[in-house]
């Protein structure tokens, strides 16, 4: 569904030397960092900002700013798969892994659903955010995650297209069903696997 | 980044509806604000458009385009109204 | 008839570029020849369509510089970071085809049928549609009074500056420069405050109808201060460009 061919015209793609294996199919390789949101950008108060582990509507266990910076913290580099076709390589964060959280609430289920301020929600299966696949990420390329980006923490899930990686992440509910979050009740893939070209449901 | 209005979804909304929209009048299903579609909040950098409730924010009308089909929902929405062709 | 002329808009065509000209530094009028135009309305803009030779499509909007009757042209500001408005203003070359759809727009638009005093105000390159209606009332010789408010960075920002002064005809320009005025400068300096808007807006008494055009921030803050005037909402058209003015 495309028309002529517009003379000289690139945009702002690039095909990198030596990222071939890098790119999921359909993917393109962008150096920005493009800013995709649903809605405003919240600012929710660091003083007043808690991550929560729930289930069942109860708090299994919540964090304070202060105390999710306490725990021990990683920096990942990781190639990112956005679901609008742009591929950032080598992106560099650093955060909380979702096995220490999970870990230190306790609980089980077979998915969780991140909740978000502002409303937003993705769901993800449980071993899809443990064994060392996912953060709560705070900083990004060396500097507090700016909030246009999903500041002050967004969860990272790069192995799958980063709308699962949600931003202003609050915290994750634990679940027994795999109930769609917002995209995904929107007609988005439920699971989201950038090299399966995962984007839509049925794909 | 700053959202925009329902002006820049016009040709969307032909595409989605089969006529102009932008005029039309749309009544929030969440708060009752009643506004011409060109004056709600639209969020365009997304995997899908997202077109919110000026007053208190809520979700109106989402649009995903799924392999070549333009699937929108409007539950948010209360109504949505426009005259008749003359 | 309204069927057919619904099919019309939404049909891509491939329009030739007939010229190009340089408004500002960074601020180009693309003049086009679509094969199968079927006129416009002042304040409607159009779609145009990019394909990159590996099928990579991107799509923008841009509000019509022309006024109905006059050549089809659209305005285009560069965007430092833009993946469209860099080849639209630096690459694109006359006798290139550009793909475009419309006209679109329906609450947006002004028709000489209107008499109601007139108030545009413009943010940047929010006055290209606003040039549109100003040039539709003075082609169909409309005597609604019109007042353009225009606030640019600079002189050298201000696009079609030749054509604003050249308005006699009942409609009065006046311009605002946010970040640096000219020695000898008499016009008004700063951002559009309640100061600015009492002393330019025509009295809420007149049932004047307003059209606000700009970055989002200039366009709330603009409108909220009509409203604050007494105008009703539904007197105060708006269309928000986005933070950088442009798209």
């Amino acid at each position: 569904m495309s028309g002529p061919i517009s003379r000289g015209f690139r945009g702002l793609r690039r095909t990198p030397a030596g990222a071939e294996g890098r790119v999921p199919p359909g993917q393109y390789v962008t150096d920005d960092f493009p800013v995709l949101s649903a809605g405003p950008t919240p600012h929710t108060p660091l003083d007043q900002w808690t991550f929560s582990i729930t289930q069942g509507g109860e708090t299994e266990k919540s964090w304070t700013w202060g105390e999710l910076q306490g725990l021990p913290a990683e920096t990942v580099t990781r190639d990112i798969h956005c679901v609008t076709r742009w591929s950032k390589l080598d992106t560099e964060w650093r955060g909380v892994s979702v096995d220490t959280l999970l870990d230190q609430a306790g609980g089980d289920a077979p998915y969780v659903l991140a909740f978000c301020d502002g409303g937003y929600t993705t769901n993800l299966p449980i071993e899809d955010v443990t064994g060392g696949q996912a953060w709560v990420a705070f900083s990004y390329d060396g500097g507090p995650l700016e909030s246009e980006h999903g500041g002050p923490a967004r969860l990272l899930v790069p192995h799958l297209y980063f709308w699962k990686s949600a931003k202003w992440v609050r915290g994750l509910d634990l679940r027994d069903e795999n109930e769609p979050g917002f995209w995904e009740t929107y007609g988005y893939h439920m699971y989201g696997d950038p090299w399966k070209e995962q984007r839509y449901a049925g794909d | 980044m700053d959202a925009l209005d329902g002006n820049a979804i016009g040709g969307l909304l032909i595409d989605a509806f089969s006529t102009e929209m932008t005029a039309a009048s749309s009544t929030c299903g969440t708060c009752g604000a009643i506004r011409p579609v060109a004056e709600l909040v639209v969020y365009r950098q997304a995997p899908g458009t997202v077109v919110r409730c000026r007053t208190c924010g809520s979700v109106l009308m989402v649009f995903v385009t799924v392999r070549g089909v333009i699937c929108a929902d409007l539950t948010g929405l209360a109504s949505l109204s426009q005259p008749e062709p003359a | 008839m309204e069927g057919t002329a619904v099919r019309r808009r939404l049909t891509w065509q491939a329009a030739t570029v007939t010229s190009l000209t340089r408004e500002t530094a960074s601020v180009v009028t693309i003049e086009l020849d679509p094969p199968d135009w079927p006129g416009h309305r002042a304040g409607q803009h159009l779609d145009v369509r990019l394909t990159a030779e590996d099928g990579y499509i991107a799509e923008r909007s841009y509000s019509i510089a022309s006024a109905p009757g006059e050549p089809l042209a659209i305005t285009v500001e560069r965007l430092e970071n833009g993946e469209v408005s860099p080849y639209l203003t630096q690459e694109l070359r006359a006798g290139d085809e550009l793909e475009l759809r419309g006209p679109i727009g329906g609450y947006f638009v002004w028709g000489p049928g209107d008499r109601s005093p007139l108030l545009l105000l413009a943010g940047g390159s929010g006055v290209v549609p606003l040039r549109s209606i100003l040039q539709d009332r003075s082609r169909t010789g409309s005597d609604a009074p019109a007042r353009l408010l225009y606030s640019a960075r600079t002189l050298a920002d201000v696009i079609y500056r030749d054509e604003l002064d050249r308005y006699h005809d009942g409609a009065e320009v006046i311009y605002t420069l946010t970040r640096a005025q000219p020695p000898g400068w008499t016009g008004h300096s700063g951002r559009v405050d309640a100061a600015l808007l009492a002393q330019v807006a025509w009295p809420a008494g007149a049932s004047p109808l307003a059209f606000v055009c700009g970055p989002t921030n200039f366009v709330e803050a603009v409108a909220a201060g009509l409203v604050d005037l007494g105008y009703p909402p539904e007197r105060v058209k708006t269309e928000r460009f986005g933070a950088t003015g442009g798209r």
